[in-house]
This record gives C-alpha cells, structure tokens and sequence, in this order.
C-alpha cells in the first residue's frame, strides 16, 4: 500500500511474531495510530474525531432507547414518556440522543466547510471526499428516519411532506412513494420500517466511515497550505508530520472536551432548544400543523426545495420544455438532490491548481459568500413560504449553484493565486521560528 | 436555535371542531418562575398548589395521561408524603381498570385519568408542547435567555381573557389574547379565588395561573431537577478535564514548537 513513508510494527515477543504471522492485526492498529500527520493542522482539522465520537454516542445511546421504546403508532408516543418517567436515567439519555444529532450535524457541516476551504475534495482525495458525501446522505435519511420515531406531530408530518416528495417523481412517482410507505399514507407499517432502517444505517454508517478514513490515510490528510508531505525518504516525511499518537490524539480529544462541555450545558439546561414543541404532542393525522419545519440541519436544503415554485422563469422554462412531465414540485425536488450533487462533483468543478483557499485572493470571498449564503438558506426554510423570504430563498438556492457551478471553474482560470511554501516543514517553521528543523522530533514523543 | 412559529394548530382545530384557521400569534407575558435557568429549581410548595388548582378545576376537563399519580411523591416534584398521594388518588380519581371491566378508584400505581371533555387537550405535555417565544426574526435568541415560553403561554392563557364572547357555527368562542388567532373554545377557567389554600398563600388570578402553570411544568418534565443536576455535573468535569488536556497538549507540543516547557 501506498502512503506516507514511516516506521512499520515490528512483532518482538514470540506471541506477537505468532499472531503477526497469521493475522496482522496489531500492525494495522500500530500503522493507523501511528501514521504520520502534518504538523500544521490547524484547529478545523478536529471535526473528524467529533464525529465518530457522535456516531458512537449515538450508537450507544440508541441501543438503550431501543430496550424501551416500542415502534407502534398506538404506543410509540407513550414508550418515550414512558423513557423520560420511568426508565432510570432515560430522560438524559434520550436527550443526549436528541441533542446528540444536532451536534452531528454542526461537526459535519463544519467538517464540509473545512474541507470546501481549504480544497481537501482535489485529488488525489476525491475518493475520501465521494465517500464522505454518501456518509452525509445517509446521515440525513437516518436522522430524518429517527425524528419519526416519537411519533410526535412534527414527526408524523415530517415524514408526511417528505416521503410525499418522491410522489413528485414522474409516472413511477406514486408506485414509489406507496413502497416506501408501505401503504398509502404514513401509517404503522412506515413507522415500522423507519425504526427497522434507524437502527441498520448508524452501522453502515460505520462502515463507510472505515473506507473514509482507509482513503485518506492512503492519500495522507490535507493541510491549511494544501501542500502535500514529502514522500522522498522517511527523514522527509518526519520534517513535515508528526505521528498522529500522541500529538493529534491529545489535541482532537481536548477539542473533544471543551465541546462536549457546551454539549451538556445544552443538554442539561435547555435540552428542548433545537426541537419542536409540537412533537410534544402526540401524532394525530386529521390535524395538520399550521407550520411543517423539518429540523434544523434540514432547513438549508429544505429553502431550496421550496425556493423553486411555479412563478420561477426556470420552472416554467423546464416545464414547456418537458412537455408538463418537469413540474414545480418535481423540479424542487431536483433542486433539493442537485444541491448536494453539485457539492460531490467538487473535485472536478474546481479547476483551480492550487488546493487551500489560503492562497486564493478571489475565492476567499466567494466562500465566504457561500457560509453566510447557508445560513440564509438555513433561516429561510424557517420561514413561512411567502415574501419575501420566497424571493430570499430563490437569491440564496441561486448562489449555492452558481458557486459550483459557475464560479469554482472560472475562478480556476482568471485567479491569480499567491505565492504558496514550498513544503509543510517551512510553513510551520513561519508560525514557530523557534522550531527544531532536523532534529527527527517527530519520532520521540516528549517525556 | 433556528425557530419556527408553529403554535400548533393542530390543537387549535381540536378547540373548536375544525373552524379555525391559524392566524396571528398571541400575546405572551413573561413570567420569572423559580424553575427557569441552569440552578433554578421547582417551589415544592408552588407545585402542590398547582396540584391543588388542577384537582379542583382543569380536572373537570383536562387530563394528565402520562403521569403516574405515585410521582407526586418524588423528590423534585411536589414530594407530597406517600401516605397522602394514596388516599388523594382514591379520593379524587377514578380509573377503568379492564379486569373489573368497571371502573375503581385510584391507586398510586396508576396515571392519571386522561381528558374527560373530548375537545379538551391532555395537559401532561402541555408546558413543552408550546412555546412562547420564537424572535427575533424566528430566530429564537429570545428563547435562550428567557426559555422556551410553554409555562409562560400557560400562565398568559389563564390570564389574557377580555370578556368579549361570539358564537360561531353553534359553538361559543371567547376572546383570549395569548391563544392564536385570538378565540378559544374554552370559558375563562379562573376568575381568582377559586380555590383556597391551606396556608393561606395568595389565590388571585395571577397567582393560581402561575401556581397552575408551575405545577403544568413539573407533569412536562418531571425530571427538570435531575437534569440541571447530571448538566451540571457533566459541565464541572469536564471542564476540569478540559485545562488538563489543554495542559498536556501544550507540554506535548512544546518540543515540536520549539517552546520551553
């Protein structure tokens, strides 16, 4: 395999030689451990330890909701009071769960931002990035599949609006939507199956998360200057990295901890902040709320589905062309896919050389641009659908294409990109004079 | 964070048999409760009060499904004695227990009765199942400083009646400023001095709203003392253990940075 050059495990004991000449298990966990990392990563570069911290406090949290909680429409509701009253620490448990997928969905966005900035999509980690956007989906389908769980208005609606989305999808649409429903409205049989795929994804989730990290440790990870390790001898590579133990395990978990101490103070003293109030009340199909929100890591993709209605000169446009098959609520719904489309397809709408935005006077303030525009986007979908939020949405789903669309392939070609270091060690060196250069202090962890 | 002005329509509908249409949002006073921020703590004697007003007058009506009547008893909540929960839950309640096929007194093990009214909403969830605050712009920074609102649109609720009544489709609406769209199906439940407590403590209508509204919180979230208490807990440690990492990843660098250590 491929990758950063770097002392291997040597079995030293017979047991260890035994067992490393049948299953070379230990140096797979000595070679992950251990592989060597830049030595700039910056403070954006910890949202991948918070995430599988996430996945596994949502793991284990939802294993033990699951000894209680009971998938049935008649007694869903009830099993989570019963949770909150009875089951001894359920209430934090169940909490932590609740809140436990905001916060996975704060690192992820954080993460993406991180990786949109400073170019880690451009090969030669396309892979990572592909495998990271499939890992994304299906963060989305399984904390959309969990919200249903309670069997709260919201969730009973929720599952309504969007499972009605693939209704929207011509001539197989219905077919679709009754399939995945498992009849023709939200019912038991849905509830059912959204329990059954809730608890399988988290572990496929697991699994890709096994190849994305598999993938870039090939590649070796990005840096703040996008300049890739020397791969020229061992001695090179040490001058630009240091092993990921200790260095990178001590500073991801302090980042861990000073963010988990948010993480409780929400959970334990505002706990209800980032739900709805109305999925404290119990589903009930013949009372349609008077606002449908999904939550909030939905609402950026949720205002591009809505921005997109029938008075929009491109629907009508798509529309005319298609011969009526392109409706307004098709086309929202191609929007809505399009826009995370568009994200995966990054590593090849960028045509820029260089891969860190650090460098990049133009595209800077284009990504800049990008954040404030999600958060529009975010606050829009909150809104009811009428004006000017609607115009807002339309603005802000617009930007979100034209950046990847538009202004990442032109920006490659009419940007003049700064002057970059030539390796990690001289960058690293700018920031810390004092820093030995040769000493191989990579290699020996202090004290 | 990001808040929708969902005011729950879906009950609204329930009020008055499908007449009504969502409209503007009603009017929220603020309420300092005893229970609100991270150290606040329910007033045990403000809950048995509120147990007091829900016994005597939202019963009639309204139900607590999801609370098992022995909770009184538990510390961080009304904490009544044992002995007195059981004879209050024969006195009071009757449940249909399905091997008698009939109905019988209450017993501690059981809930309490749902809604006896069937236009009338449970009140378990109530003080969670709204909120009061959404601003600015949706935004719902509000809310981080003054909570979600549920006890707060509870309290504004008992109070924000003018008088004013109408009849619509044969039922009889009264005007309420604090309930979306400003008519509610439900005749003004307290007036002030509908009950008398036992140590004297005042009973106007401001007062038995917020004892009412107090009492509404703890059935919503019976564990709100726990909670603050494991958030607390959780925060103190690690914050410890977050300057203890801080400190061995500056010693751990050190070397790396070129630093003294």
């Amino acid at each position: 395999m491929a990758g950063i050059p770097h002392d291997h495990y040597e079995p030293k004991s017979g047991g260890e030689k035994w067992l490393h000449s049948r299953l070379p298990i230990v140096g797979l966990l000595y070679d992950t451990l251990m592989i060597p990392t830049p030595k700039n990563l910056n403070w954006m570069w910890i949202w991948g330890i918070i995430l599988t911290f996430c996945l596994a406090l949502q793991i284990i949290t939802g294993i033990v909701l699951v000894m209680h909680y009971t998938p049935h429409v008649d007694l869903a509701f009830a099993s989570i009071e019963h949770i909150m009253r009875n089951v001894n620490g359920g209430h934090f448990i169940r909490y932590l769960h609740m809140n436990g997928a905001s916060l996975f969905f704060v690192a992820v966005y954080a993460h993406i931002f991180r990786g949109l900035y400073y170019g880690s999509y451009k090969a030669p980690r396309e892979v990572t990035w592909i495998i990271g956007m499939l890992i994304y989906l299906m963060m989305m389908g399984t904390a959309f599949m969990g919200y249903v769980l309670p069997w709260g208005q919201m969730s009973f609606w929720g599952a309504t609006v969007i499972t009605g989305l693939f209704g929207a999808i011509p001539l197989i649409g219905e077919p679709i939507q009754t399939w995945l429903l498992g009849g023709p409205a939200v019912d038991n049989a849905t509830l059912n199956r959204f329990f059954s795929l809730h608890y399988l994804l988290p572990f496929v989730i697991a699994g890709l998360v096994a190849l994305h990290i598999w993938a870039f440790h090939t590649t070796g990870n990005n840096n703040p200057t996008g300049v890739e390790v020397r791969r020229t001898s061992k001695e090179d590579a040490a001058k630009d990295t240091v092993p990921f133990f200790p260095y990178f395990v001590i500073k991801d978990l302090f980042a861990l901890a000073v963010i988990l101490v948010v993480f409780f103070a929400i959970v334990g003293f505002m706990p209800n902040y980032l739900g709805h109030p109305d999925n404290y009340i119990e589903a009930n199909a013949l009372a349609t709320p008077a606002h449908i929100v999904p939550e909030w890591y939905f609402l950026p993709f949720y205002a591009i589905l809505r921005a997109f209605d029938g008075d929009v000169w491109v629907v009508i446009l798509a529309n005319w062309v298609t011969g009526g098959i392109v409706t307004a609520k098709f086309f929202g719904v191609l929007a809505m896919f399009g826009a995370i489309a568009v994200m995966a397809l990054a590593p090849w709408l960028d045509t820029s050389s260089v891969r860190s935005g650090k460098y990049r006077p133009m595209f800077k303030w284009w990504f800049a641009l990008l954040v404030i525009d999600f958060f529009v986007l975010m606050w829009a979908g909150a809104m009811p659908a009428e004006e000017p939020f609607s115009s807002i949405s339309l603005i802000a789903s617009t930007y979100w294409f034209a950046y990847f669309l538009v202004i990442l392939p032109l920006l490659g070609v009419i940007e003049k990109p700064e002057a970059q270091p030539a390796t990690i060690e001289e960058d690293f060196a700018a920031h810390y004079p004092k820093a030995g250069s040769a000493e191989g202090t990579a290699q020996q962890p202090a004290e | 964070m990001i808040k929708s002005l969902i005011l729950a329509a879906g009950l609204a509908l329930g009020f008055t048999g499908g007449a009504f249409a969502a409209g503007g949002e009603g009017k929220i006073k603020d309420v300092d409760f005893s229970f609100e921020g991270p150290f606040g703590a329910f007033d045990q004697n403000q809950l048995q009060r509120g147990l007091q007003v829900y016994t005597e007058i939202c019963s009639a009506c309204h139900g607590l499904r999801y609370v098992p009547i022995r909770t009184l008893s538990d510390e961080g909540g009304p904490h009544l004695p044992e002995d007195q929960v059981r004879a209050y839950a024969g006195e009071f309640f009757e449940v249909f227990d399905e091997e008698l096929d009939d109905f019988r007194p209450a017993k501690e093990a059981d809930n309490f009765p749902g809604s006896s009214l069937e236009n009338a909403p449970d009140l378990s969830l109530m003080a969670k199942a709204r909120a009061g605050y959404h601003g600015p712009y949706g935004l719902g920074i509000n809310q981080f400083f003054k909570g979600m609102g549920g006890p707060e649109y509870i309290y504004s609720l008992l109070t924000s009646y003018t008088g004013e009544e109408k009849e619509e489709a044969g039922v009889t609406l009264y005007e309420n400023l604090a309930f979306p769209g400003g008519w509610i199906s439900m005749a003004p439940p307290l007036y002030g001095e509908d009950v008398e407590f036992a140590d004297g403590h005042g009973n106007d209508l401001s007062h038995i709203s917020q004892d009412v509204a107090a009492f509404l919180t703890w059935t919503a979230e019976p564990k709100l003392m726990a909670r603050k208490q494991a958030g607390f807990v959780g925060v103190l440690i690690l914050t410890i253990l977050s300057v203890l990492l801080y400190l061995v990843n500056k010693r751990l660098w050190a070397p790396i940075k070129g630093k003294e250590h």
